[in-house]
């Protein structure tokens, strides 16, 4: 683990170029691959991958954002902001997941939901809402993790979870910082003042409550060693995932409930 | 300075010359003006293209619900400040003394022609309604007592989305309230949510979209992203009616537009038709 960076410098360090995506993790991690794609609704986001596979030898869910590692891909993904078709495929898939008693793991890696007129007509805000409410109660264990950035809605999407961990260098926040202080300051200008402020690293997260682990970057961030970030991400879920299979379903609801239930601040 | 009060009396006054002129209400909708007692005999409703304004939240509950039957939950609930950002303590205590509302949220029971309800207030004057702790910890416990009691919630929406200073507190608000939300729906309840101006980010993209029955009121504003946002990714201007009421009854997002002065019949039936009816005295 590196000396630990600020809120600023590790929004350089997830941006970087060559930063691993979940194409990248996939085959590192995982076997059997069959992606499913399509909501049955409308068409089929591709900024939100989702299907099935198997971790260390047992049937899993994955879902997952995807950044696009050059112009070309990014095109296609969208660059990770997903439509709201992209969350109800997400929806779909988790269902599946649920009658076949397969465990779901979320990775979170996007801006934010994309914002733009097809999105609004076609109901980005129930998509997401439904998503959120339809995870609290999915009797499946659901273990979610932040690649890179965790933006927003976007993010909680696929984030309502009996576990989240963070990678490292990952961010989770409720507006990018660069719209935050556009919001706030009326001054975008002012982000890097924002990011220090809005309490978005890993660490930020555990003490907050809104996430239980942090994986282990390779020195220099996780683009230096794709191997070795990606043995740490199998490690976390090679112990998570059996943990999590092996308790009572609604014993792990209630715990899901509770997670959320408690987060917040106030006096009476 | 003494000059500019001057001339605000003679403006007022008149100085025998000009003729009283009464205040007038402007519409952000179709921008008419109309005077405004006008407006405010209305409920708030431009006369010209009956835009629903914005009302607070105990004049919704004086044309809602039946009098004095009205009984606040939590009211003793006040934010704190979980990031330690700057100002924000100050930034509540300052709107708390000039609203006098103690947060973004009024919730409590009520009846409405006699039908028992849960019932939450959103209140745009209190930081645009903005949703922190306070917001979603009163909004889960009144979906929670209403499961525990067996009863139907109404909430009227009102917020610009996210409260800034909570960070992802106020994210992690979407999921708590939105879980609460499901678990009186598994119980059964009936939640029937109602957008007032404005409804949009989180709160749309959260509790105020899990209506079993959504209501709009009419040309208030619904939506997930900001018209600016939006603007400024496609790079061109959108169409005045974007993410009015009526759009997304259009899209399909929204079962029925009702207009404020038939609001209340039209919760009591739709509360009678789910078997809600007034207790036997």
């Amino acid at each position: 683990m590196d000396e630990k960076r600020t809120a600023w410098e590790r929004l350089q360090l997830i941006h970087t170029k060559g930063r691993p995506t979940i194409k990248d993790y996939i085959p590192q991690i995982f076997t059997d691959w069959y992606e499913m794609h399509g909501d049955r609704l409308f068409g089929d986001d591709r900024a939100i991958i989702g299907g099935l596979a198997r971790l260390d030898g047992e049937p899993v869910t994955i879902i997952a954002e995807v950044k696009g590692r050059d112009i070309n891909e990014n095109k296609v993904c969208n660059f990770a902001m997903p439509h709201p078709e992209g969350y109800r495929k997400a929806l779909r898939i988790a269902r599946q997941a649920e009658k076949f008693h397969r465990p779901i793991i979320c990775f979170i890696d996007t801006p934010g939901a994309f914002c733009g007129v097809a999105a609004e007509e076609r109901g980005q805000g129930e998509a997401i809402a439904k998503n959120i409410a339809e995870f609290m109660t999915l009797r499946t264990p659901i273990v979610s993790i932040v690649l890179g950035e965790g933006g927003s809605g976007g993010a909680l999407a696929l984030g309502v979870c009996d576990e989240l961990a963070m990678l490292e260098n990952a961010e989770y926040s409720v507006l990018s910082p660069r719209g935050f202080a556009s919001i706030l300051w009326k001054d975008a200008s002012r982000e890097q003042e924002a990011s220090e402020l809005m309490k978005i690293t890993a660490e930020d997260m555990v003490r907050l409550g809104v996430a239980e682990a942090i994986i282990e970057e390779p020195l220099g961030g996780a683009h230096n060693d794709l191997d070795k970030i990606s043995e740490n991400i199998h490690e976390y879920l090679s112990q998570k995932i059996p943990e999590k299979c092996k308790k009572d379903i609604d014993v792990l609801l209630k715990e899901r409930y509770t997670k959320f239930r408690k987060i917040g601040a106030f006096t009476e | 300075m003494f000059e500019d009060f001057f001339n605000v009396v003679k403006k007022r006054w008149g100085d025998g010359e000009e003729e009283y002129k009464p205040p007038m209400f402007k519409c952000p909708r179709c921008q008419g003006t109309s005077p405004l007692s006008k407006y405010e005999e209305l409920h708030r409703v431009c006369p010209k293209c009956n835009y629903h304004g914005r009302l607070s939240s105990q004049e919704r509950i004086a044309i809602t619900v039946d009098k004095e039957s009205f009984k606040e939950l939590n009211a003793n609930m006040r934010g704190a400040d979980p990031l330690d950002f700057p100002d924000y303590k100050e930034k509540q205590a300052e709107l708390r003394g000039s609203t006098g509302l103690s947060e973004a949220v009024i919730t409590g029971t009520a009846t409405i022609k006699g039908s028992p309800v849960v019932i939450g207030i959103m209140d745009s004057r209190f930081m645009m309604g903005s949703m922190g702790s306070i917001v979603g910890e009163k909004i889960t416990r009144a979906f929670e007592y209403a499961t525990e009691h067996k009863l139907p919630v109404i909430m009227f929406t009102a917020s610009g989305g996210a409260r800034m200073q909570e960070g992802i507190v106020s994210l992690m608000q979407m999921a708590k309230t939105s879980g609460a939300v499901k678990l009186h729906s598994e119980a059964g309840g009936l939640y029937i949510s109602v957008m007032t101006d404005p409804t949009t980010g989180g709160v749309t993209a959260s509790f105020a979209s899990l209506g079993d029955i959504i209501i709009a009121e009419p040309k208030v504003l619904i939506g997930f992203a900001g018209r600016r946002v939006i603007e400024g990714t496609i790079k061109q201007r959108l169409p005045e009616d974007f993410q009015l009421a009526e759009f997304m009854y259009d899209k399909g997002f929204v079962d029925m537009i009702v207009e404020r002065r038939k609001l209340r019949s039209v919760l009591s039936h739709l509360l009678k038709l789910h078997g809600f009816y007034p207790k036997e005295a």
